[in-house]
């Protein structure tokens, strides 16, 4: 048996790019991609506590894992066992993954009239060439760290391409299991999703830890939104407490086009979200919404970005939090509104409630307007609960402590309205209620 | 049926009540006037035991229970209602849901299961339609949006589901409309029976109209400064409040 000193996880993710190199086609355009982007993410490393942007998040522990980059051999889960992970009341395409490698047992994937099925085909098939040179890499950052750290290991996840004027007949899952087969686990999924002009389509993704093990997610997500396409997106964030994600997502809208994404975080224990809006077009509708319930030491850092490039376009964004324990949030919400952008209508709202004296958050909006002709609002609270509602609702003989929780949900709840899939919708509350301890004895 | 006694309450401080003394029995409605500011609003949060006021002297008991140490839940679960002046908006808890909670709440207090989904849905059809509520308005959330009117017929509404012993309405009246003030009052009078009381706390007259009381009081800078029979009430709208301030002067 040999002993080697314990590598830091950017070198050992440096050499495993050598690794990495040998399964995959290096006279690929895409391979070009991957060898600027290790360059990139090899000049720069992980980011540090120094740089205003990871201010208030570390990733120095994560650093110390010895995080495996390659699982070592293929697991299998029984679909009884994991299927409360599933959005199973309703039929759905599912793109699942079992520490990182594909499950075709568990997927449902298509190729009628649309494509739902795997970047990996994607970036190998002659057939998909076209698409990948227009899209892949277009629209996420060639310059942050750990968005380049993904690019260079770039080579599965979900691809999604839904043509001119098409729908999928349901919406999408994509999710990712952890089985703990490895001792810690690194993973890097890699989502394209191109959804062309007056076309739609609605994504559900997760991660999801099935051990205590270690797991640390570097997901890039890019998403492409045509001239009036509709885009809905469910990111449900109720990972195991030892599970970290680092969540990148890049959208670029067209003309008319509409995105919403909306984030429920209440598990895991480091969960980053960069979640970077680029409005290419006239009245462009970007909604940016969610609810973030903490307790225990759980960390949840929303970084999202909203940039206005054209006239006539808005953008919403409204974040709820509710922290107890020794639980950290952050939200730092930048808004750009470029000199031509005028009639821009960017509204922002960060509302929190803090539930302990050891619970800490930091909330910050910024606003780079140039254009003179906008309505911009913002706003951020930081509170404890209305004290004349709690009496209200204690008057009607409601308990104080079910009262508090009852006022929370309320809270959280408003965050909902805008979630288009009813049975998500009912889930997501469910699950809010069950976090603040309230009796759901009525129809949500 | 509740008895106060010389009961002094501030708030940070300052003194708001300063030496209440009222009876009310089984069967009784009682009427509260007086100009602003006199401290009607306070005596009905002290006796629905908002934690903000403090009693500094005297008391307030139900039934012979003094209630200072019980918290505003628990004496709503012995049968204490109050109609809010000003109804707190909960955006997010719609009024049908804000409903089936307070009742099974208190029915649990008093060791008793959840009321039966159907009997919940029916008891909120008939006292929707006693005030004349529209069944939309029910799934909206609680009080967010309404007018000023409709968070009264709401309050009204709610005090029909909860079936309370003891009922006090906090200027119920304002913001009404002559049909809406009817509807309320019709509502109110369902209420009325030998063993319930109400207070109606109001500026006007015109409310006691049609919820005729039995007694009424004139508040003052903290105490009750005048009772009578319902003619006082009369004589209050035409003669203003000014007398009464002068004669307690005197
Ligand atoms: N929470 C409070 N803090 C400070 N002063 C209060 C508070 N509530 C009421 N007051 C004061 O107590 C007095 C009586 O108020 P209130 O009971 O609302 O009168 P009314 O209902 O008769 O108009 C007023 O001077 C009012 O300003
Ligand atoms: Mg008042």
């Amino acid at each position: 048996m040999t002993t080697r000193k314990k590598m830091d996880l950017k070198d050992k993710l440096l050499s495993s790019f050598i690794a990495f190199e040998n399964n995959v086609d290096l006279d690929h355009p895409v391979h070009e991609v991957r060898s600027e982007a290790i360059k990139n993410f090899e000049t720069k490393g992980f980011p540090s506590k120094k740089e205003e942007a990871w201010k208030y998040t570390s990733l120095n522990n994560l650093q110390k894992v010895d995080f495996s980059i390659f699982p070592k051999q293929e697991a299998a889960l029984d679909y009884k066992e994991i299927k409360k992970y599933f959005l199973h009341e309703i039929d759905t395409y599912k793109i699942v993954f079992i520490d990182g490698v594909y499950s075709s047992y568990l997927s449902e994937t298509t190729h009628d009239g649309v494509d739902v099925c795997l970047l990996s085909a994607a970036l190998t098939k002659p057939q998909y060439k076209q698409i990948i040179d227009v899209y892949f890499n277009k629209v996420a950052s060639k310059d942050e760290s750990l968005t380049t750290l993904n690019t260079a290991f770039s080579r599965e996840g979900a691809y999604i391409y839904i043509p001119k004027n098409k729908a999928p007949r349901k919406p999408v899952q994509i999710i990712h299991f952890a089985t703990g087969n490895e001792a810690a686990l690194m993973l890097q999924p890699r989502n394209l999703i191109i959804v062309e002009e007056n076309a739609e389509v609605q994504v559900i993704e997760r991660h999801q830890s099935l051990t205590t093990n270690e797991v640390f997610t570097n997901s890039v997500t890019e998403i492409f939104a045509g001239k009036d396409a509709h885009v809905d997106y469910y990111k449900m964030q109720n990972d195991a407490k030892t599970a970290s994600l680092i969540d990148n997502t890049y959208i670029a809208q067209k003309d008319k086009s509409v995105v919403r994404v909306h984030t429920f975080s209440f598990g895991g224990k480091l969960t980053r979200n960069n979640l970077n809006f680029y409005q290419n077009g006239e009245r462009i509708d970007s909604t940016l919404k969610g609810v973030t319930i903490l307790g225990e030491k759980q960390h949840v850092d929303h970084h999202t970005l909203v940039h206005h490039a054209q006239p006539n376009c808005e953008s919403h964004q409204d974040y709820k939090g509710i922290f107890g324990e020794k639980s950290t949030g952050v939200f730092n919400g930048k808004i750009i509104v470029d000199q031509i952008a005028q009639k821009t209508n960017a509204f922002q709202q960060n509302n929190n409630i803090l539930l302990s004296d050891k619970a800490t958050i930091n909330t910050k909006p910024q606003l780079e307007i140039f254009a003179d002709d906008v309505k911009c609002s913002h706003g951020c609270t930081i509170g404890q609960l209305d004290e004349d509602a709690l009496f209200y609702l204690q008057s009607r003989g409601i308990p104080k402590k079910e009262a508090t929780a009852l006022l929370m949900y309320a809270f959280a709840n408003n965050v909902l309205e805008s979630v288009r899939i009813p049975e998500l919708k009912t889930r997501i509350n469910k699950i809010i209620a069950n976090t603040l301890g309230v009796r759901v004895g009525f129809d949500l | 049926m509740l008895e106060i006694k010389n009961l002094h309450a501030s708030v940070e401080d300052k003194k708001i009540l300063k030496g209440i003394n009222l009876e009310v029995k089984p069967g009784e409605v009682h009427a509260i006037m007086g100009p602003n500011g006199s401290g009607k609003s306070t005596l009905a949060s002290v006796i629905a035991g908002k934690e903000e006021f403090e009693i500094k002297k005297g008391s307030v008991s139900l039934e012979g229970e003094d209630l200072e140490e019980l918290a505003p839940e628990e004496r709503a679960h012995k049968g204490i209602f109050l109609s809010f002046q000003y109804p707190v908006e909960i955006p997010g808890v719609t009024v049908t849901n804000f409903m089936k909670t307070a009742i099974n709440e208190s029915r649990k207090a008093r060791g008793l299961e959840d009321m039966p989904a159907n009997q919940m849905l029916k008891l909120i059809r008939e006292k929707s339609e006693l005030l004349e509520i529209d069944r939309k308005f029910l799934s909206r959330s609680l009080n967010e949006g309404f007018s000023g009117g409709e968070k009264k017929r709401n309050e009204i509404f709610q005090m029909a589901m909860m079936e309370p012993k003891l009922a006090i309405l906090d200027e119920t009246d304002s913001g009404l409309d002559i049909d809406a003030l009817r509807i309320v009052a019709n509502g109110v009078n369902k209420l009325r029976g030998k063993d319930n009381a109400i207070i109606v706390i109001t500026h006007y007259q015109r409310l006691l109209e049609y919820i005729v009381p039995d007694f009424v009081h004139v508040l003052h800078d903290g105490k009750i400064v005048k009772s009578g029979s319902k003619e006082l009430a009369l004589e209050l709208e035409e003669k203003g409040y000014d007398w009464i301030k002068q004669e307690t002067v005197v």
